[in-house]
């Protein structure tokens, strides 16, 4: 029996001790009528030799890609060290730190990667972790609604943050009265235009580099919003601040929260997860914010530990009054982040983000100097670039497909007023042979459809 | 030791350095960061040594008998991880197309249908992240089916007193009041006071079976009823799956929408608090409103379900797929288990809370449910002990840990005072059970004789009882080194 040790003697030694005859006794109280029958749809099981085989085919299947996406998600390498630590069983196999002393491995962890966050952020305190990017800048939301002193309950959201992360943020807030105002963009600079009456608001997004990867003037965002007695909430890609000034310094006094996607420090891609969603605040803010939170303190001798604190915050204190219904945090992807920041260090991590920012900088200098294919915007970007073509963008990244190119994100859908967009990135990973494959196949791409542009009448 | 005692200037794990490549000139300055972010400066080394000590300081599923009730601990098979965890499986990027993806979307619609299988649901979706999340999900979809009627007074959540804090907590994040309802003396819901309970003003009644007291709702079909007939949809937290996992489908109860925990029930790990995952199945009726994406099967194609597919859909949980990578596990899980193997875990999770049970009864502690079987879990409760020895629930659990178990949950469900909430769960051998018996069995001697020990405990730890009002009073959460 797979993972369930018990022998046949086992089995009537303990029925006997129990005073049962059989196992299905022990269902007694559970009506008759409704136990189920067999299950239909659950295949039978396998031995893990067969197991391991069928997921080495699946896998196969989907082979490696030449990988231009980012749009949220960054292939960074990941060293070897961390994956190896955080899948101990010790780390891997534990629950919540609710029983302090026998959990300081963790608890002593979450305290360091609070540090580090607070530390890139340039603000005061950091929660042990939220579910992934889109899903803390929901709670942010929430909770900027909760800190605002003037009870508003309207947020300004640009649309230059990620699609898919306002989505999730409109179905986390709807049902409590929350009201998501969308600002637009200059469509030549891609860059959030600021209302001139923007009414009041509990809290301004503030994207840092936006989804595009333009640089927002977060200086003056956050001072407007400051002005118009919201909150400045910060949403940023943490590999950035080892470049980009701190959230905790823009403006004359700095973002209010600040939450963002971790997946850049040390989590793999892997379709989507698991990754984990960061949020960092002001003290003033501090018992406002959702999630487990980790403090230092000393034990009956007075010797230094950590424990969960300011708990009263919580679902299993407060039930109906909590700051969130939220229990858990990533703690085991938390726990690849703590090693990636410290292996790589401030240095590790510029040089990260540096020469990201350079080979996407190449790649679109290539890519622009082929006709048919120019930047977007004109202001500056970090790390991922916007580009604009003469051809259809979904026809052009499948035939990049078919040389096993992934070219980027397709921008048509949400926003058709960028015309044949792509959203392109490239991380450190990449070498200048790749950039060189994928701008020959671009151009080559291009030039054919141009020459003998496909039949109308075929798909 | 913090990581931050090891950093010294200049020193860096130079094997992770990509080499220096390009400028940010083109960046503008106001926009660059003045300092250098204050980040460990530490070798490889460094990292591993500590982090590996670290880990060496929790009890773990892997290291110790970990009888947490209501968290279902039990043994995340290794192959889960591994295989999850090739290569081509991590490399892919979410955004990346279906049709580089068929491998991994084939393993996720298999799973999808398997939770429908077991859960007797007519739909799955595997978006949401947690149990909690999960929750939200499903409180939201009651709410949009109502509001999709037009049934908009409906804005009262019940919850029995015994519910989990979550229940509460998601309802107020839907928009809803909440209503709670009293357990009688049999930790059964209160059939009366629910009856007085529902009405036009009621969206729905949450509810977790077996309850968290550890005892079938044996009334479970008339319950429903009476909040179908009011009106109102039943919502199932899925948090005791495991108790009845191919014995009893909450679909057949007749709730109309549940979460499960993957972590707990498909014995994903729980990784020091998460991630889980907490996919939801819904009845027919809600259908319509199931958060995106979902998996589909078009003639053998797999694709990711978007709001064109699923037009009255709550909306996204996440940025993704959720936490793929989670399901992926449960997945693998689930093949290992296969149909049998489903089928016993409910059987052998209740044979060993049974079993563990009857030998605690016989040893002297009071049970808080002695006319009930247990389901999966049990509740002791140690009001006596406390009242004749000062040993408290908390003292008690603190001792375990020096005898090298995990304690069980302590004070939850609340209703039950000096509790402790004990779940053994199927992948326990007679044995372990045998020698945490003695363990309490020793304990319990020990109050009785020398309850000072007891109160002091844990000894043998790396640190002894934390002050927790120091933590939460003198706030420290974050590193500052001394000036």
């Amino acid at each position: 029996m797979p993972f369930i040790p018990h022998t046949p003697d086992d089995v009537s030694a303990m029925l006997a001790a129990i005073g049962a005859s059989s196992i299905e006794d022990l269902f007694d109280e559970i009506p008759a009528g409704l136990k189920s029958g067999k299950l239909a749809s659950v295949p039978e099981g396998e031995s893990e030799m067969a197991v391991t085989r069928l997921l080495h085919e699946r896998a196969a299947a989907d082979g490696f890609w030449s990988n231009f996406i980012g749009a949220g998600v960054y292939e960074h390498h990941i060293p070897a060290a961390i994956w190896q630590v955080t899948t101990r069983g010790e780390f891997y196999s534990a629950y919540t730190p609710y029983q302090a002393e026998a959990s300081q491995g963790t608890l002593q962890l979450i305290y360091e990667y609070q540090t580090m966050m607070t530390r890139l952020t340039g603000l005061d305190a950091s929660n042990a972790s939220l579910y992934d990017g889109a899903s803390a800048l929901a709670e942010a939301v929430l909770m900027a609604v909760r800190a605002h002193k003037g009870k508003s309950r309207r947020v300004l959201m640009p649309k230059t943050v990620h699609p898919t992360w306002r989505k999730v943020v409109v179905a986390t807030v709807r049902n409590q009265g929350i009201e998501i105002a969308e600002l637009d963009y200059d469509t030549a600079t891609g860059r959030t235009v600021l209302p001139a009456e923007p009414g009041q608001f509990a809290g301004l997004v503030i994207p840092q580099p936006n989804f595009f990867g333009v640089l927002e003037d977060v200086h003056a965002m956050t001072d407007w919003a400051h002005t118009h007695g919201g909150l400045a909430l910060a949403t940023v890609n943490p590999t950035s601040l080892a470049v980009l000034e701190a959230p905790g310094q823009w403006g004359a006094t700095g973002a209010d929260i600040c939450a963002g996607e971790g997946q850049p420090l040390g989590a793999p891609m892997a379709s989507g997860g698991p990754y984990f969603g960061f949020m960092c605040c002001r003290q003033d803010f501090v018992r406002q914010m959702p999630g487990r939170i980790v403090g230092r303190t000393v034990d009956l001798d007075g010797k230094p530990g950590f424990a969960l604190t300011l708990q009263a915050r919580e679902q299993h204190i407060r039930r109906s009054k909590a700051t969130s219904n939220i229990c858990t945090n990533q703690g085991l992807v938390v726990t690849a982040a703590a090693q990636y920041l410290s292996l790589l260090g401030p240095e590790g991590l510029a040089r990260v983000a540096s020469a990201s920012h350079a080979n996407t900088k190449a790649l679109a200098d290539r890519l622009t100097a082929i006709a048919g294919v120019k930047r977007a915007f004109a202001s500056p970007t970090f790390h991922e670039v916007v580009l604009q073509l003469d051809d259809k963008a979904s026809d052009v990244l499948r035939a990049l497909r078919a040389q096993g190119i992934l070219g980027g994100y397709d921008l048509t859908a949400a926003y058709p007023e960028l015309g044949n967009a792509i959203l392109v990135c490239v991380t450190e990973t990449k070498t200048a042979a790749d950039l060189d494959r994928y701008a020959q196949q671009l151009e080559r791409i291009l030039s054919k459809r141009r020459e003998a542009p496909p039949c109308a009448y075929k798909n | 030791m913090l990581i931050f005692d090891h950093s010294r200037p200049g020193r860096t794990a130079t094997a992770q350095l990509p080499p220096e490549s390009g400028s940010l000139d083109d960046l503008p300055a106001e926009f660059r960061r003045k300092a250098a972010p204050a980040l460990p400066e530490v070798s490889e080394l460094d990292v591993v040594r500590h982090y590996t000590r670290l880990s060496r300081k929790n009890f773990s599923i892997d290291t110790q008998f970990y009888p947490l009730g209501s968290c279902t601990m039990k043994y995340n098979p290794r192959a889960c991880n591994s295989l999850a965890m090739l290569p081509q499986f991590l490399a892919r990027h979410p955004s990346a197309p279906d049709e580089t993806g068929q491998g991994f979307l084939s393993c996720m619609h298999e799973l999808q249908e398997i939770l429908k299988d077991v859960t007797g649901m007519a739909g799955v979706s595997m978006a949401p992240m947690a149990g909690a999340h999960g929750e939200f999900a499903g409180v939201a979809m009651i709410r949009a089916y109502h509001d999709a009627r037009g049934d908009t007074a409906r804005r009262e959540i019940i919850v029995p007193d015994a519910a989990h804090g979550t229940n509460p907590a998601t309802a107020t994040m839907c928009g809803y009041s909440v209503k709670e309802i009293p357990t009688d003396a049999n930790g059964a819901v209160d059939i009366e006071a629910l009856k007085a309970a529902v009405g036009p003003q009621t969206a729905g009644l949450m509810l977790t079976n077996p309850s968290t007291l550890g005892v079938f709702e044996t009334r479970i079909v008339e319950i429903l009823k009476i909040v179908h007939e009011a009106g109102g949809l039943a919502y199932y937290d899925g948090a005791n799956l495991n108790a009845i996992l191919g014995k009893v489908r909450p679909g057949d109860m007749g709730f109309d929408v549940i979460h499960m925990n993957l972590h707990k029930t498909f014995s994903t790990p729980h990784g020091g608090g998460g991630p889980g995952a907490g996919p939801v199945g819904v009845a027919q009726r809600l259908l319509p409103h199931l958060p995106i994406p979902l998996v589909l099967n078009d003639n053998g194609f797999y694709r990711l379900a978007t709001e064109a597919d699923v037009p009255q859909s709550i909306g996204r949980m996440s940025a993704n797929l959720g936490n793929a990578g989670v399901l992926m596990r449960a997945y693998i899980y689930a093949r290992l288990l296969g149909r049998e193997g489903m089928h016993r875990v409910a059987e052998y999770a209740t044979l060993n809370a049974n079993y563990l049970m009857a030998k605690l009864r016989n040893a002297g502690f009071e049970l808080a449910y002695p006319e009930r079987r247990a389901s999966h879990e049990f509740i002791v409760t140690l009001k006596k002990l406390k009242d004749a020895t000062g040993v408290t629930a908390m003292d008690f659990a603190k001792r375990l840990l020096d005898y090298g178990y995990h304690a069980p949950t302590t004070y939850f469900p609340l209703l039950v005072p000096e509790c402790l909430l004990i779940e053994p769960t199927e992948t326990e051998s007679r044995e372990t059970l045998d020698g945490f018996v003695d363990a309490m069995i020793a304990i319990k001697r020990e109050a009785e004789t020398n309850p000072d020990l007891v109160k002091g405990a844990p000894y043998t730890l790396p640190v002894r009882r934390l002050d927790d009002v120091k933590a939460a009073r003198e706030l420290d959460l974050a590193y500052k080194p001394a000036a």
